[in-house]
């Protein structure tokens, strides 16, 4: 077992305001490892999530038991306020920021290439960077190919980027993005896996996971009410906020890849009309993401300053600024449809589409992988029997 | 425009009466002793309520009727109970809930390792902060006004009734006034008086750890026993006193730092002697016993020592214990007499029954028992033999004091067999009334609630008399 005085005593003089000097005291994994021991003495939290089932199967907490536990934790923030132990306590427990600053670890360090697994550190420098490149990049081509950006609008986009061209650019990077994240998965799935009863996975285990990701469950707080953001107050908002980011993004993917069916399948040039069933996805998808990411920006501004961890809030930010840029810009394309401001739109939009896969596999994108990986082992994991018997004491 | 009701208090019992007294109409104001963030006071340590219940009831399985619920509070307290006020309580335990969830408050079915409870026990969902953050969130709502840091030293009382409040140099009235302000278990120079010297000269008192908050200090309550003599009850020595981690910090160390391996373990005290049968019934029975027994050791201290096959069959305890490949080395790693302790285990484990330990089931209570050995283990008596071996200091922890005022069903604090009209007492502050001794979990939030409710609904209807009173001054 690990030992717990000296993390006390480092608790203790952290609440004093005295210096920690404790290696333990930088180790995000052994913070975890820390409070989860608390919390396997307590369990009052049980009811809230899959983080606390999960934890009563272990009694000490290694690498990778830490690793699996933080993905599988959702922020929601409803063990901490339940908490006896959370700040002033002199344990200071908080759980969903332990767990959120070991998450931003996992994500960088099952990272590929791994030298790439650093852009997380500077993630919200990573975003834009990436995206003034990539619009920089546009323009240029815009230019060059147009000679003027603000001329006449042509009938076609493909007027201003000839579709080879773009399919040229986007198809490497939309590529590398999946590969990248499929490497990071399969590295994650290789640690948790020996740890989480070593089965392989089974029909109703997937099912059961894919429930869980595709209706947030563990946002719920265990009643259904939801989960906390800037208060003790449950509040729904951020489990549908999330419901409209994530559908509306696999709208708009959706949309994408009808189009490219549609262009090669059936010759069908873009722009498309409104009542084409691209334009329909792409539309509803745009306009759920735009509504999804203000709503998602607008509840990390106000959310408690002790859930999750500030270091990553750029991260967050990053990511939901993108994605609101992509909707925003998309929607004011087919806005601009026939106007001369058309080219401008169609490279800025082009540019955030580019930026966003490009950083995907060292973003937050990375947590909804992650994340679903660990609820599946979960879902495995819970089928096998209890390695703790603590009987019926 | 004066405050209808003042409660005093912000755990359980307190917020009970504050909802009550504002769903009937009265302007109500709560103080706090604790800043925000400490809020609650014992009740946010809490985990759960008995209830009784005729047949399977949400998260509660088949029934636990009013007959045995009363029959377990009697065996625990001895008879030392109030059969009217018990049955009161036991009563409003089967209806409180469907108030509470109205409140805010989500129950959610027993935790692991709390199993045996799932029939008689009501788990709160993330447990008691989450329960009094529900209250307070519902109380703000409901238009209650409500201040931290607002300790109460000393009220004033005319002709049994109350007049006013005073925190600091402040002077707060109000038409009633409910005292929910908890026992007397934080206040460490009562406890050291009230337990006095033993015989080997120790202050036993001095080695008690307080299980919750520190802000139960009991000011009101001697306040109100000695200086306005109101009626009292209990006796100041009787406490919910359970075995914690030596380790445990001095206030608020909660659930967390209960040892659970006792039953499973041989227990001994600083002369390396066991002193009682720690297998005699499953833990949770026993649990409130060891708190007393180990404060009758000398240096009020004792050690459960395991072995190898004990780990996993027990509650995870917070601290590490600590560690030794043999059972000498583990003596001297706790300070203990070497030749002493290894008399002690030898002893056991030579009476622990071979032919047995094959029938040892943690689960039931099993036939492996010692032969010959004093005090005896009744079950779960197997060899301490397979390395590494495991020992865990342990300290009485007080978890609430049973000294309080008396009252009736009314809730009425009582001065000379009178009770007040407008003076009203709930929670911990009260609870020796049905328990004079002894405790069964989930009883502490039964008896707050239930008097919590009635002296809210009793104060409202108190002020609102009052209220009438001036109306027809100011028109005469
Ligand atoms: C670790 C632990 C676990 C427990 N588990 C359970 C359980 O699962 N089920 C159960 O039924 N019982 C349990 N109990 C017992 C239970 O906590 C009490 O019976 C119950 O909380 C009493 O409620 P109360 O409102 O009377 O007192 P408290 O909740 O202690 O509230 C007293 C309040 O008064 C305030 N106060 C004190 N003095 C003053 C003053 N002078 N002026 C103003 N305010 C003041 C305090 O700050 C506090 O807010 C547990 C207790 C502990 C310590
Ligand atoms: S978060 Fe706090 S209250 Fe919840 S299980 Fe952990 S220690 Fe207990
Ligand atoms: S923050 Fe929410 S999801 Fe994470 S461990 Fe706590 S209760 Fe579970």
């Amino acid at each position: 077992m690990r030992s717990l005085d000296p993390l006390i005593e480092e608790a203790r003089a952290l609440a004093d305001g005295q210096p920690v000097s404790s290696p333990s005291a930088h180790s995000a994994e052994g913070e975890v490892a820390r409070v989860l021991q608390i919390c396997n003495a307590c369990r009052y939290c049980e009811g809230f999530c899959a983080v606390f089932p999960a934890m009563t199967r272990r009694l000490e907490f290694h690498r990778a038991d830490v690793h699996y536990l933080a993905n599988l934790c959702h922020n929601c923030g409803a063990c901490l306020h339940a908490c006896q132990y959370a700040p002033p306590h002199e344990f200071q427990v908080n759980v969903p920021r332990a767990m959120a600053e070991v998450r931003g670890r996992t994500y960088a360090e099952y990272a590929w290439p791994a030298p790439l697994g650093r852009l997380y550190q500077r993630n919200g420098l990573t975003l834009s960077v990436a995206l003034a490149a990539a619009l920089a990049l546009f323009l240029i081509l815009a230019v060059a190919l147009r000679g003027s950006l603000a001329g006449t609008p042509a009938g076609s986009f493909y007027d201003i980027f000839p579709h080879h061209l773009l399919v040229g650019l986007f198809a490497p990077v939309f590529g590398f993005a999946a590969l990248a994240l499929a490497m990071g998965l399969r590295r994650f799935w290789r640690d948790v896996t020996p740890v989480t009863s070593g089965q392989p996975v089974s029909a109703p285990a997937s099912a059961e996971a894919a429930g869980h990701v595709l209706t947030l469950t563990y946002l719920d707080g265990g009643h259904g009410e939801g989960c906390h953001n800037e208060d003790d107050a449950w509040t729904l908002a951020r489990r549908r906020l999330h419901h409209l980011t994530f559908y509306g993004f696999l709208l708009c993917f959706a949309a994408t890849g009808v189009g490219t069916l549609a262009h090669y399948l059936l010759g069908w040039a873009a722009p498309y009309p409104l009542a084409s069933l691209p334009k329909l996805l792409g539309v509803a998808g745009g306009v759920s993401l735009l509504i999804g990411t203000t709503g998602l920006g607008w509840l990390n501004l106000r959310r408690h300053p002790l859930h999750g961890a500030p270091a990553q809030r750029p991260m967050d930010r990053g990511f939901i600024a993108l994605l609101f840029l992509t909707s925003a810009s998309g929607l004011a394309l087919w806005l601009a449809a026939g106007s001369a401001a058309l080219p401008l739109w169609l490279c800025l939009h082009l540019g955030c589409v580019m930026a966003l896969f490009a950083t995907l596999p060292y973003g937050k994108f990375a947590h909804g992988i992650y994340r679903t990986a660990a609820l599946l082992r979960h879902a495995v994991e819970k089928r096998q029997p209890n390695p703790v018997g603590l009987g019926a004491d | 425009m004066g405050t209808d009701v003042l409660v005093i208090g912000g755990g359980n019992a307190a917020l009970c009466a504050a909802l009550m007294a504002a769903e009937a109409g009265a302007s109500v104001l709560l103080l706090e002793a604790a800043p925000r963030e400490l809020r609650g006071g014992n009740s946010a340590h809490t985990r759960n309520l008995r209830c009784m219940h005729d047949a399977p009831q949400d998260v509660l399985v088949d029934a636990y009727p009013e007959e045995e619920y009363w029959q377990d509070l009697l065996k625990v307290t001895g008879g030392r109970t109030s059969e009217p006020l018990a049955r009161l309580v036991i009563r409003a335990s089967s209806t409180c809930r469907g108030w509470m969830q109205r409140h805010g408050v989500r129950f959610q079915p027993p935790l692991s390792g709390a199993l045996h409870v799932a029939r008689t026990n009501a788990f709160f969902m993330g447990g008691g902060k989450a329960l009094v953050n529900a209250y307070f969130r519902s109380a703000e709502r409901l238009g209650v006004r409500i201040r931290y840091q607002a300790p109460v030293q000393r009220i004033e009382l005319q002709d049994g009734r109350f007049v006013a409040a005073w925190v600091g140099d402040e002077r707060i009235t109000a038409k009633a006034c409910v005292l929910a302000a908890g026992g007397f278990e934080s206040n460490r120079e009562w406890l050291r008086e009230a337990w006095g010297r033993n015989e080997r000269g120790e202050w036993p008192a001095d080695n008690f750890l307080i299980r919750g908050t520190r802000f139960n200090q009991g000011t009101l309550l001697r306040h109100l026993i000695e200086e306005h003599r109101a009626d009292a009850i209990g006796d100041p020595t009787q406490a919910h006193m359970v075995a914690i981690d030596a380790r445990a910090p001095l206030y608020d160390g909660g659930i967390c730092t209960r040892i659970d391996c006792v039953s499973l373990s041989v227990v001994v005290n600083r002369e390396a002697r066991r002193f009682y049968d720690e297998g005699e019934d499953f833990w949770p029975k026993r649990y409130a016993i060891w708190g007393r027994l180990v404060a009758q050791q000398p240096g009020q201290t004792a050690w459960s020592v395991i072995d190898a096959k004990a780990v996993g069959r027990f509650m995870p305890p917070v601290f590490p214990g600590v560690v030794a490949h043999s059972l000498p080395e583990l003596a001297r790693r706790l300070g203990l007499d070497e030749t002493a302790f290894m008399q002690t285990l030898n002893d056991y484990n030579r009476a622990c029954r071979r032919d047995h330990a094959g029938h040892f089931d943690h689960t039931v209570l099993d036939d492996c028992r010692t032969e010959g050995l004093a005090p005896v283990k009744s079950h779960w008596a197997r060899p301490i033999d397979t390395a590494p071996f495991y020992g865990y200091a342990l300290r009485p922890g007080v978890t609430f004091t049973y000294l309080g005022l008396r009252t009736d069903e009314t809730a009425a604090v009582r001065f000379g067999g009178q009770p007040s009209a407008n003076l009203f007492v709930a929670g911990e502050m009260m609870a020796g009334n049905v328990l004079g001794q002894g405790y069964t979990a989930g009883v502490g939030m039964s008896i707050g609630t239930a008097f919590g409710r009635i002296a809210g609904t009793r104060a409202a209807a108190a002020a609102a008399a009052a209220r009438g009173r001036e109306v027809q001054h100011a028109l005469a």
